[in-house]
């Protein structure tokens, strides 16, 4: 299968009034799978029609494989896309909807019904080439859009929230079937979602948008392990982000104060006073006797969600939300507590 | 893409050397001109130049074989979309000029005559010159599209422009041509004198009848007319609107069939049972006279019975409007409106009907605009009471032939309508869709308070008797010799409209006289009816998923013809087509023209309803998997579409079946249509063929609508609304 880079360089995208895109350049580097992250409106399902050129940027160019395709309507581009209401058409069976596309570029009929009945075998819909889409359940509704995508081995393939149609045990199904698919053919994938979980578990890189930019783009774990930014830590598991006062500083040595618990961290970034700080939720150690060089806290709520127990306790650096995975042992309401950190899971933002 | 190129070249290229450039004796789509080739009469630009010597046609091969130059430039050449842009639009232009510059006695400018020297007169445009011209449309758009409009999509900017084209000859040329008919003067030329003489009249603005016996001018008359039945049709459709909303009345669904009345019912039927019920000789008149020595008199005739009976056939709009906007009340408001202990009185005065004003106020707007555009009834029962509409085909049929007269009459019968049409659509038209709340709404509507439903009652029930009997006595009418003289049973009627000779040798012989006119009107009603539906489900589709500069003009130019009055529509189309170069007059071309441009707003609405429907991931998807817009157009959208497609298929049929102000104007001795038939014999007082022949048209557009429902209904429940809702979008 083909395999192609894409690059953005420069879009915006205005439409009246609202820019859902503000002047971003990124990569999409060829044969892996990008995810687009955000909160709802942040532009994310702009930018994949841009892509896909349904959608035309107000400036800036898209090149593919470094042609420039930034007038190419979506006909006459490589590029295929996974709706997230699937867009099966509803008057064709799913061998008709599988090889719509080869018909339009004229392939001949033994060849179109024979690439896409291998096509529906790789999506495991093997014997329902003559159903009907509205005779199949959602998920295989949406292995057969999948199945529409590749069939034409398109350099780019798209996907726009394709989970977000199904229930939470097929998700996890099919976002590995996906991911399978995708690495079996090598294809670069641009995959859109707001569900951090689903994106850390299946991408090469992440792309995290906030408000028509960029907040940060990176490998799964550098996303969690080194977040930039309060939007990125708190956006991506939780953090529980809280500013911390500077007592002393050498080089890129920090000591730092967080509550009242005294701790050394690393930065090559250089900050006066206080500095914002990101803790983990599943990081912090909760303790029912005092500890040495810890904050003092006490539980607000305990909520048990099978796996662990969540909490939200007061302490003197602020609200902090933590999850422990014991659940035997458990604290209550009111219960004053001690909290101690890790210094290495101590990151300090950049903003 | 070259391909579509070259076909369109060849077109342009057959169009000018071998067709007729002229339209022939022997009419536009006759191939006579094959069969018995003569270079004087049948002859393409070529002959017409060299043999009778019109020397300026030549300079139109010129634009038309001059994008021959860019067969071998690349596309994407700044060269190449400018070549074809200049090309098309001076093609276009010269194209445009040397139809328009000779008139019925030769050149329109003197200046021309010295170059060329005397001609007779223009001829009409033939197939030739229809084919050159649809070629320099298509360079026009290809050069647009090759300069990236609209993402460079041939088939969207052609679509686009061939309706711009489409509409702009056939609806706003027309309206055009009758303006400066209106400013023509008695000898040629245009003076203002002779307007401002005839738009000042009395006859026209005069209020005599304050003060006097004499009559009040026809203006007055028109907005006296449409306010009584604008008043009259809004009260009973609210009243028809509760009762089937609001009551447990049980025969509702008798009386919802009221609402596919005014489709099916020909015109003059309403007025000529009217004459029947309450004419001098009418039944109920003389009922009167035997039974209470009431004396007969000519009440019915004039003011009166025009109004009851454009009340009787308006109604049911008022009650279709009116429907929609008593369901759409939340329910939700009426049940807080309750729990704040309010009666059911009080409920009804401060919650409900204030809800309901604006589409109140929306439904006698309707009327309003619907009982100005009336014909047939004024023509029935006016008498000496003018109305604009009638005085419109008066003024060009009768003696008079004024028109000037007949210019003017419309310019201002189109412009009160287009103010209140514009007052409608802006003020009310989005007030008027009050809260149709989601899932949520679950609630019942409380009850009517009882007084309020004994008035209705006793208001409305009479009234759907009254109409009921009306239509059974169309049924029935034609068995009987003669109404209110002899009511003897005969088939007499019958045999003379409809009879059938079986004659050995020669199979069927259609000796009625209605023959001839029933299978014009049926085919002309059919043929009509396939563009109306094609060119609205693609005006449709541009309108719902593609954006480009001046869409709001261009929907307001294919919805505008539906405002248009049908009287005004013909009385334009007579003075815009029956002087070359667009001869058409005569012919069945415009009477298919004229129905196709008057039902096209239907099916607009009923396209853009329809898609609204379909996900418009459905194109885009169907466009990310290489399919072009033509592609998705035929493959995705058009299936999709099939109910709708069908509906408004069925329904500018039907629409066709009826029609009669716009096309009162155009029948021709060869192309008499039903209604113009239906005109003649009442004009002759034959009622008994009126009748049978009205009856006849009711049962066959019944069957017509009935199929139709069947056939929609099928395919899926939740279609079925759809179809309702074309009809609703038809009248409203
Ligand atoms: N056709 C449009 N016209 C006007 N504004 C639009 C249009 N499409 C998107 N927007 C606006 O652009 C912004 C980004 O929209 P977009 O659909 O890209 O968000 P998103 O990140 O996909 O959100 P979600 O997760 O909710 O799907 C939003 O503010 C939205 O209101
Ligand atoms: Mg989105």
């Amino acid at each position: 299968m083909k395999k192609a880079e894409v690059k953005f360089e420069n879009i915006t995208k205005k439409f009246n009034e609202t820019t859902a895109v503000d002047n971003v350049s990124c990569k999409f580097e060829a044969g892996t799978l990008t995810t687009l992250l955000g909160p709802s409106g942040c532009g994310k399902t702009t930018s994949l029609r841009i892509i896909a050129g349904l959608e035309r940027a107000t400036s800036g160019k898209i090149l593919v494989d470094d042609e420039d395709v930034t007038l190419l309507p979506a006909t006459d581009r490589d590029v295929s896309m996974v709706f997230q209401s699937y867009a099966l058409f509803p008057h064709m069976s799913v061998l008709e909807n599988v090889s719509y596309g080869l018909k339009m570029i004229n392939v001949n009929k033994e060849e179109y019904i024979q690439k896409s009945l291998e096509t529906l075998k790789l999506v495991n819909l093997e014997g329902y080439e003559n159903r009907m889409p509205s005779e199949l359940s959602g998920g295989q509704q949406q292995r057969v859009a999948v199945a529409r995508a590749i069939v034409l081995e398109p350099k780019v393939l798209l996907f726009d929230e394709p989970l977000s149609n199904l229930d939470a045990k097929l998700r996890r199904q099919v976002r590995e079937d996906i991911r399978e698919i995708q690495q079996k053919l090598g294809v670069t994938t641009i995959y859109v979602t707001h569900d951090q979980e689903e994106a850390l578990a299946i991408s090469d890189k992440v792309i995290v948008m906030n408000n028509a930019v960029i907040a940060q783009e990176g490998s799964p774990k550098d996303l969690y392990n080194f977040p930039k930014n309060k939007f990125v830590a708190n956006f991506i598991g939780d953090a529980n982000v809280v500013k911390a006062e500077i007592l002393n500083k050498q080089s890129n040595s920090y000591e730092l104060k967080i509550g009242e618990m005294k701790i050394k961290v690393q930065s090559d970034k250089n900050f006066e006073k206080t500095v914002s700080v990101a803790l983990r939720p599943e990081k912090i150690l909760i303790n029912k006797d005092k500890k040495e060089n810890s904050i003092h806290a006490t539980v607000n709520n305990a909520s048990f969600v099978g796996s662990s127990y969540q909490y939200i306790l007061n302490s003197n650096a602020g609200k902090l939300f933590v999850i422990s995975g014991e659940t035997n042992d458990i604290f209550k309401v009111g219960e004053e507590v001690f909290l101690s950190i890790n210094e290495e899971e101590v990151k300090i933002l950049n903003d | 893409m070259r391909g579509l190129v070259i076909c369109w070249m060849l077109i342009g290229g057959l169009g000018f050397l071998i067709f007729p450039w002229y339209v022939t004796g022997d009419g536009f789509f006759s191939i006579n001109w094959i069969l018995e080739y003569s270079l004087e009469d049948y002859g393409s630009v070529l002959p017409q130049v060299f043999i009778n010597k019109k020397y300026w046609l030549l300079p139109i091969l010129l634009p038309l074989i001059f994008p021959l130059a860019t067969l071998k430039l690349n596309q994407n050449n700044p060269l190449y979309s400018k070549i074809f842009l200049y090309s098309g639009i001076i093609g276009f232009i010269y194209f445009f000029l040397q139809g328009f510059s000779i008139g019925i006695r030769g050149w329109n400018f003197e200046i021309l005559q010295s170059i060329f020297g005397d001609v007779e007169n223009q001829y009409g445009v033939g197939s030739g010159a229809v084919l050159t011209c649809c070629t320099f449309v298509f360079y026009i758009t290809h050069g647009l599209s090759a300069r990236g409009w609209l993402n460079g999509d041939n088939f969207i900017v052609g679509s686009i422009g061939s309706i711009i084209i489409l509409v702009s000859t056939f609806v706003f040329f027309p309206i055009f041509r009758m303006f400066t008919v209106a400013f023509k003067g008695t000898e040629g030329g245009y003076e203002i004198s002779n307007f401002s003489d005839k738009i000042f009249n009395k006859g026209i603005w005069g209020l005599d009848c304050l003060y006097s016996d004499y009559a009040c001018g026809v203006f007055w008359n028109t907005i006296t007319m449409g306010t009584l039945t604008a008043f009259s049709s809004t009260i009973l459709g609210l009243g028809f609107a509760l009762l089937i909303a609001r009551t447990s009345f049980k025969f509702k669904r008798t009386i919802r069939i009221l609402s596919v009345l005014p489709i099916i019912t020909p015109p003059f039927v309403i007025g000529l049972a009217i004459i029947i019920l309450f004419g001098r000789t009418g039944v109920v008149s003389s009922f009167l006279e035997w039974g209470f020595d009431i004396e007969p008199s000519r009440w019915i005739y004039g003011l009166p019975g025009i109004w009851f009976a454009q009340t009787l056939a308006f109604t049911p709009i008022a009650f279709l409007v009116l429907i929609g906007v008593v369901e759409s009340v939340s329910p939700s408001m009426e049940e807080a409106s309750q729990t704040l202990r309010a009666s059911k009185w009080q409920v009804f005065k401060t919650v409900t009907l204030p809800l309901m004003r604006p589409g109140i106020a929306n439904a006698f707007l309707l009327g309003f605009i619907e009982s100005l555009a009336d014909f047939g009834n004024p023509l029935v029962l006016g008498a000496e009471y003018d109305v604009l509409s009638t005085e419109i085909f008066f003024a060009i049929v009768g003696a008079q032939y004024d028109e000037t007269k007949a210019a003017i009459l419309a310019m201002i019968l189109l412009s009160v309508v287009l103010v209140v049409f514009y007052l409608q659509n802006q003020w009310l038209g989005k007030k008027s869709y009050i809260s149709i709340s989601g899932k949520g709404d679950s609630g019942v509507h409380p009850e009517l308070p009882n007084k309020t439903k004994w008035v209705i009652y006793s208001t409305v029930l009479p009234w759907a008797l009254l109409t009921f009997i009306i239509y059974v006595m169309i049924m029935f009418g034609g068995f009987v010799e003669m109404w209110g003289v002899d009511h003897s049973f005969t088939l007499r009627h019958y045999i003379e409209a409809f009879s059938v000779d079986w004659v050995k040798e020669r199979g069927f012989l259609w000796t009625g006289t209605a023959w001839n006119s029933f299978n014009t009107t049926f085919t002309i009603a059919l043929i009509s009816s396939l563009p109306t539906a094609a060119i609205g489900i693609l005006t449709a589709y541009l309108l719902t998923r593609h954006k480009f500069k001046g869409k709001n003009a261009f929907e307001f130019g294919t919805m505008l013809s539906f405002a248009i009055p049908g009287s005004v529509i013909g009385v334009s189309y007579v003075f815009a087509f029956n002087v070359p170069p667009l001869e058409l007059t005569g012919t069945g071309i415009i009477l298919v023209i004229a129905f196709v441009f008057r039902n096209m707003p239907v099916g607009v609405r009923a396209g853009i309803a329809a898609m609204n429907q379909l996900d418009p991931h459905l194109d885009e998807a169907s466009s990310t998997l290489n399919a072009s817009s033509a592609q998705t157009f035929r493959n995705i959208i058009l299936p999709l579409l099939k109910p709708a497609i069908t509906a408004s298929l069925v329904f500018s049929f039907v629409r066709a079946m009826t029609a009669i102000s716009a096309v009162i104007f155009l029948v021709s001795a060869n192309y008499d249509l039903a209604v113009s038939y239906i005109l003649g014999r009442l004009e002759n007082n034959d009622y008994g063929l009126a009748i049978v022949y009205s009856s006849a048209l009711i049962v066959v557009m019944l069957i017509t609508i009935t199929l139709m429902q069947l056939i929609i209904g099928k395919r899926k429940l939740g279609r079925r609304d759809q179809a309702a809702g074309i009809l609703q979008g038809n009248l409203g």
